[in-house]
């Protein structure tokens, strides 16, 4: 296990007052808000402001801390010194505020396990409740989009057993992706949550359905836009070509004159929700290399014949 | 050893919700969903609390201004300012995926 440098993570101080650590955190936890911020690590990076948080807010808790001494590196192997919080009581448990996510395993062999791992319901008194909904981002392709899939998911779920244990188990599932899912819609999968406690039944699973990025795709609503590459003469003497469009080959009409950016309408072939969206082929112009000496001459007679320079009006 | 086959679930696509299941998916109480709407951060159809719908895309929005609240103490306003900046800049990085200008 590594040791954690909860200042070192805050950026302050060891003598740092609890107002500078207040401003610290709250700074970093604006910053670093995954629905704010979409770093990649941006939530691991909350994640490590809120425990320090959780542990430097707290003068008993940070007391305790600063008895482990100021001379552990961060990310050194740590193991806590027996009887390291003697005289400390930690009034608040474990977890007071924090979510219910698990904290490293550094705080936890510090200040002890997350609630979850030892259910508050133990007790000869019956009782029963709801298990809690999960929520899970799906990320599918936009042939399973047009076409509807079947995929499975790993869960990786706790259980609890009649005795009130928490354990974790792995399982698989399939689930169906309906044809014609827009991006944001949610699939619920009823009883796949936590399960219930006692007579209480189980929480859904909701899974959000994203796009995964294509190169050359993009979707806005339940219309697709679509790259379209064509010849600079294709662009410019018009004409028909065949393009691959998600929904299968399609012959498109490319107009005379036609600029880089310029959007062909496909109606009706967007994403096949009700009512399907549109598709929309988006022209870009690749011109050629002058890489043969046939090639050049081209260009060399263009550049002598035509009267065209795009940086004068 | 036999391949553990993977367990069909049955499921089902969201297309509407009512107040008591937009409450119950994200875990909030309805009165906070009372203010949201009167804040104008959802928009349902229909004209009673009991008749609300939600679109299925409410859960994301919902979800992201509980955790606004929570996590940095965001009040209403400020949450309905924050969702808009979000959207707004997803769709730009949308539109730079397409390469528009």
């Amino acid at each position: 296990m590594d040791y954690k440098d909860y200042y070192k993570v805050l950026g302050v101080e060891r003598e740092a007052t609890q107002d500078d650590i207040k401003r610290a955190y709250r700074k970093l936890a604006r910053k670093y808000h995954p629905d704010v911020n979409k770093e990649a690590d941006a939530e691991s990076r909350f994640k490590d402001a809120g425990e320090a948080y959780e542990v430097l807010k707290d003068p008993e808790k940070r007391a305790a801390y600063d008895q482990l001494g100021a001379n552990w590196q961060a990310g050194q192997d740590f193991r806590p010194p027996p009887g390291w919080d003697s005289g400390f009581e930690f009034s608040g448990g474990g977890y007071t505020e924090a979510d219910q996510e698990a904290f490293s395993d550094f705080f936890e062999s510090l200040f002890g396990q997350a609630r979850s791992g030892r259910p508050r319901y133990q007790g000869s008194r019956e009782f029963h409740a709801p298990g809690q909904d999960h929520h899970a981002r799906i990320e599918i392709s936009l042939k399973d989009a047009y076409e509807g899939a079947t995929r499975q998911i790993g869960l990786h779920a706790p259980q609890v057993d009649p005795a009130g244990h928490v354990t974790v188990k792995d399982r698989t599932i399939k689930v169906t992706i309906p044809k014609g899912i827009l991006p944001g819609q949610h699939i619920r999968l009823a009883g796949q949550g936590t399960p219930g406690i006692g007579k209480g039944r189980a929480g859904d699973l909701y899974l959000e359905v994203a796009f995964k990025p294509e190169r050359g795709f993009s979707i806005d609503g339940r219309d697709v836009y679509m790259d379209l590459p064509i010849t600079p003469w294709e662009a410019a003497l018009g004409g028909k070509v065949k393009a691959p469009t998600p929904s299968g080959s399609v012959e498109l009409s490319i107009p005379r004159n036609g600029r880089s950016g310029q959007k062909l309408r496909l109606k009706g072939r967007g994403l096949p929700a009700k009512p399907a969206g549109d598709l929309y082929a988006v022209l870009q112009i690749v011109t050629p290399p002058a890489d043969t000496p046939e090639a050049r001459e081209i260009y060399e007679k263009m550049a002598r014949e035509l009267d065209f320079n795009p940086r004068s009006k | 050893m036999a391949k553990k086959s993977a367990e069909a679930v049955p499921s089902e696509l969201i297309e509407a919700l009512t107040l008591a299941e937009l409450c119950r998916s994200c875990s909030v109480r309805a009165d906070w969903i009372i203010e949201l709407v009167e804040e104008g951060i959802l928009e349902p159809t229909g004209r009673e609390p009991s008749a609300w719908r939600f679109t299925a895309t409410s859960i994301r929005r919902t979800r992201t201004a509980w955790r606004l609240q929570r996590d940095l103490g965001v009040n209403r306003a400020g949450i309905a300012v924050a969702l808009n900046l979000i959207e707004e800049r997803e769709q730009l990085y949308m539109r730079l995926q397409r390469g528009e200008r």
